[in-house]
């Protein structure tokens, strides 16, 4: 029925954490199939792409790997040709600054009324980043899989934050292109040799790259986030407080329902 | 021979005999502009062909008409509400949309949901593709010409929606995924009523072999058009029964089930060699027997316990990474899941079906008559949501 | 019992000219036989849709929605009557009644009974044709005055698919003309009444049996020049939007949709003249009184059972490609016309 290495594996995949290993040296005893060919996919990428081989990462049937930049478009090749990743997942980009604007939850106030306290840009937080690591703000991310053996490898690349740009990967997997498009209107990634690298959805003169982290979400700068000030008062705690502060309390909080409501709205047509 | 190379060779020798006439009169080209608002796309997708008389130079999609950048807005909600917003990206198979995400998250948190939350959300999930598939037996021969099947398929598609309406409270958008299980069990009685649902379902799905599948103007409209061979799909990354229509035997409903339970079920993965619109339809048109023979399988052996396993009530995912992909009514959907140990996921990356499939377009479009444009557009099946996000 | 001899027979018409008279057998005609019949059919033909696709269909206006017609004649009527910004508005405005006029004209060779007709003309079928042919016209005019590119490409596909069965739709008809020795619309229906197949002349000879052939090459040529479905690559709403009709709003926009489901009622009219006898009915002598007033009804209820057909067609198949629509006709249906000609033509003689 499966045709994965082995059913059990499949299944372990979703249950059991993270089994593997940062680095393909520290695992020492593959304890199952899966593992070893994990492993055996890793050595035979240090082969073929040499130093510029960064890290990897292996759960169940999935590897992480990263490569260093300019091996991005070698590493697509490699995984195509010779080892049968035919099948393009999906292509796109992580910003791993944590957000200057934290959550934009906390604001249960008007923030047109009152302009929020510009965010302690002084230090801003440190950069971590997830699995198979990372170096720089900036990370592709990609992800092909091979449809006869049910592998798939996740692929990653650092950008450094002075030049934003990879080689393309539209010569090797033809779908990468839209979503190279998308990446590059989003975080502002540039591809070097993509056939036409214009807006996928946004509008051509928009300005700014929504997805990077420090890209406000205005929706939720201008007006308080409905779940807060929609919350109703527990009753025993109304009875509590003097006649005339319910009242205003009432009347408040129907007000800012109201400007919750329409704040919806202004999210994008959330609720469409 | 087979007849459809015959037609195949047939289609080619026309185009090219075109291709000498107008090379001739040097005919001056035209830019046809179809959509956002257009009877055949379904939402505001807008194509923008360049023709030749009637065949297409070259065709460009054009999206973002409804683009609602549902990656940024799930980077400011906690898990649970993601999936409200996540029920909106193929909204005609809603309770599909959830599931990857949720199971990604469950795998972050390193919770299983117990066996009859899984054997009901596998249901589920097959009912709404069912829910889609339906429609889109009937909206295909809508395309080529023929109104009467779309009555048909919304007539019947009524009976799955009434089914998913009973056990989530929700016709389109159920948001009944929860971390750790569902939200509710089943109300008595849904068993026997899904089953008289798949019953008329099957009988649908007849119907539709009878009227339009065995339909001979319906054959000539969709054999040998729009072609795709299986290395060029696979390289656009289209998947489900895009793909499988090419011949590629992937099923992640087989291959990867991860946290469904299909492995417990007797059933089959179609595919067809022809990788034309019709051998799509086809395969669709199996597929939605395929998911009744799942359903009615399933409602026989639900396990019996609890549907929500012990999860904290503010929900708290560990930092990590997780990708979770399932093989979705319109094609594999993925959640890229990056965590930092917040209530908000930190990144999440979308990975829809519909917009690898449609990304064929420019590929497939070259060179067919304005006609095929909304047959190929209609066999690759497409949700607007399911491209924009 | 001579043609003229029918005029002067109804006392008022003999002080009145020739033209005088015609104009009062059409207006009345109108009055009488497209309300009547427009609507009957128009109900019937929706009652029947709705059937076919599981559900009701009209059921507000009027008793089981009866007054339908009249009812969306009311709504048209109240709708702003747009006019594309860069179209030609002359050619936009004129080209829906050119096509009603083409629709219209064809009823007046039509004849109701031994005495109810509008006008005899001895080249009825041959002028039937020809007014046929005018909508090609109207639709065109609305393709290129619209100023829009699907009304353009809907107009040139309509106006290709209609030249190319316009052909099989006269060649059919030469069949019937060679066996009744007539084309005179009126004559034909009492060659039929008055026939009989091999000595047996109990139901006449109506020709859809001697020439079914014939019948169904001009049934399958009339579902393409109604661009009716699987022949509707013209008006193609997946596609095209409505074609030739996408710039049109208001009553304009009726008078198309009128002129789709009236000239499908005339164009049945036609066949039942042809192949089913028009309005004999076997049983009772051709000349017999009664049929002045049954005649018309036995023509609705011939018209209502063949449009019955075309729409059954209509909302059963999905459309042929243009391309293949034009190989149909000029690689199977023309040929097969011309064969049937020769067949008829030589039997004729043999016989």
């Amino acid at each position: 029925m499966s045709r994965l290495s082995s059913p059990d594996t499949a299944t372990a995949d979703t249950a059991t954490a993270d089994t593997a290993t940062v680095t393909p040296e520290a695992s020492d005893t593959p304890s199952t199939e899966a593992e070893a060919a994990a492993e055996a996919l890793v050595e035979r990428l240090h082969n073929a792409i040499g130093e510029a081989f960064v890290e990897s990462h292996a759960r169940g049937v999935t590897h992480w790997i990263r490569v260093q930049r300019d091996a991005w478009a070698d590493l697509a090749g490699y995984l195509r040709n010779d080892e049968g990743f035919e099948f393009f997942n999906f292509l796109s980009a992580i910003d791993w600054l944590p957000s200057p604007f934290g959550r934009d939850m906390d604001s249960a106030v008007d923030n047109v009324l009152n302009p929020p306290e510009p965010a302690d840009s002084a230090e801003p937080a440190a950069i971590e980043t997830g699995t198979a690591g990372g170096a720089s703000r900036f990370q592709l991310l990609a992800r092909v899989n091979d449809v006869t053996t049910g592998r798939s490898v996740i692929a990653k690349t650092d950008l450094p934050d002075d030049d934003l740009s990879a080689p393309s990967w539209v010569p090797i997997y033809s779908g990468a292109n839209w979503h190279e498009r998308e990446a590059r209107e989003m975080f502002g990634v540039n591809f070097q040799g993509h056939p036409g690298l214009r807006h996928l959805y946004l509008p051509g003169e928009f300005e700014g790259h929504p997805l990077r982290k420090d890209y406000p979400l205005l929706a939720r700068r201008v007006k308080p986030w409905p779940g807060l000030v929609d919350v109703e008062l527990m009753p025993e705690i109304v009875e509590n407080q003097p006649a005339a502060d319910a009242v205003d309390a009432g009347a408040s909080t129907s007000e800012d329902s109201a400007a919750g409501s329409s704040s919806a709205d202004a999210e994008g047509g959330v609720s469409s | 021979m087979t007849v459809t190379e015959r037609q195949q060779l047939n289609y080619i020798a026309a185009q090219a005999a075109d291709a000498r006439v107008n090379l001739e009169i040097e005919t001056e080209g035209m830019t046809l502009n179809i959509g956002p608002q257009h009877p055949a796309t379904h939402g505001t997708l807008r194509i923008v062909a360049k023709l030749d008389g009637e065949q297409v130079v070259s065709a460009e999609p054009v999206m973002g008409y409804m683009h609602r950048g549902y990656e940024k807005l799930a980077e400011v909600r906690t898990y649970p509400q993601v999936t409200t917003l996540i029920n909106r990206i193929d909204w005609l198979g809603s309770f599909a949309n959830e599931v990857p995400f949720i199971l990604a998250a469950e795998q972050l948190m390193e919770v299983e949901a117990p066996p009859r939350a899984q054997w009901i959300r596998t249901i589920l999930f097959e009912l709404s593709r069912i829910a889609n598939v339906t429609l889109f037996l009937g909206d295909m021969a809508v395309q080529v010409g023929a109104i009467t099947p779309v009555f048909f398929a919304f007539r019947d598609r009524e009976h799955v929606l009434n089914q998913i309406e009973a056990a989530t409270g929700g016709r389109f958008h159920p948001n009944f995924d929860r971390i750790g299980g569902l939200k509710d069990d089943l109300p008595a009685g849904w068993i026997d009523e899904t089953r008289q649902a798949m019953r008329k379902i099957r009988s649908f799905c007849d119907q539709i072999e009878e009227l339009v599948e065995g339909n001979e103007i319906f054959q000539a409209r969709t054999r040998g058009i729009g072609v795709i061979p299986a290395e060029v799909g696979l390289s656009y990354g289209l998947t489900g029964a895009n793909i499988r229509a090419s011949g590629v035997d992937w099923d992640l409903r087989r291959d990867n089930p991860c946290g469904l339970v299909y492995d417990q079920v007797d059933w089959r993965v179609w595919t067809h060699p022809d990788g034309d619109s019709f051998a799509r339809f086809w395969v669709r048109l199996q597929e939605t027997r395929e998911a009744i023979k799942i359903v009615e399988q399933l409602l026989d052996g639900i396990p019996a316990g609890p549907v929500m396993a012990k999860v904290p009530v503010i929900i708290k995912v560990p930092p990590g990474e997780a990708h979770v992909e399932t093989e979705n009514p319109l094609g594999v959907m993925g959640y890229y899941i990056v965590s930092k140990g917040d209530l908000f996921p930190f990144r999440v990356k979308i990975r829809s079906a519909s917009f690898s499939n449609v990304s064929i377009t420019p590929w497939l479009l070259k060179g067919v008559y304005v006609p095929d444009i909304i047959t190929i557009l209609g066999s690759l099946y497409f949700i607007l949501g399911d491209i924009d996000r | 019992m001579t043609l003229s001899a029918m005029i002067s027979g109804i006392g008022v018409f003999s002080e009145l000219s020739y033209w005088q008279v015609t104009s009062i057998r059409v207006a009345a005609g109108l009055v009488a036989v497209l309300l009547v019949a427009g609507t009957l059919v128009y109900v019937h033909l929706f009652k029947i849709v709705s059937f076919m696709q599981s559900r009701l269909g009209p059921m507000e206006a009027g008793p089981y929605g009866s007054l339908q017609l009249l009812a969306e004649i009311g709504k048209f009527l109240q709708k702003e009557d747009i006019v594309p910004r860069r179209a030609d508005r002359f050619v936009f405005k004129a080209a829906p009644f050119v096509v009603l006029a083409s629709t219209f004209l064809l009823l007046v060779v039509l004849p109701g009974g031994p005495d109810a007709w509008f006008i005899s003309n001895d080249l009825g079928i041959y002028l039937a044709m020809a007014v046929g042919s005018v909508s090609v016209i109207g639709i065109l005019m609305a393709g290129w005055g619209s100023a829009s590119k699907y009304s353009l490409l809907g107009g040139l596909r309509a106006t290709g698919q209609l030249i190319a069965y316009e052909l099989p739709l006269l060649l059919a008809v030469v069949g019937v003309v060679i066996q009744a020795e007539s084309m005179n619309l009126q004559q034909i229906v009492l060659v039929q009444a008055n026939g009989e197949i091999f000595g047996w002349g109990a139901i006449g000879n109506p020709f859809i049996i001697t020439q079914f052939v014939g019948f169904l090459i001009f049934m399958v040529a009339m579902q393409a020049e109604l661009t009716q479905t699987p022949f509707d690559m013209p008006v193609a709403e997946s596609e095209l939007v409505t074609g030739y009709m996408t710039e049109y709003s208001g009553l304009r926009f009726l008078l198309f949709f009128i002129g789709e489901f009236a000239t499908a009622g005339v164009f049945s009219a036609i066949a039942a003249v042809l192949f089913l006898g028009g309005w004999y009915v076997p049983g009772l002598e051709p000349t017999d009184n009664l049929f002045n007033v049954i005649g018309p009804l036995v023509l609705i209820g011939k018209v209502v059972l063949l449009s019955f057909l075309i729409f059954w067609i209509r909302f059963t198949f999905p459309r042929f490609r243009e391309d293949q629509l034009q190989r149909l006709a000029w690689k199977f249906l023309v040929p097969l016309a011309l064969a049937n000609i020769v067949v008829t033509a030589v039997l004729k003689v043999v016989i």
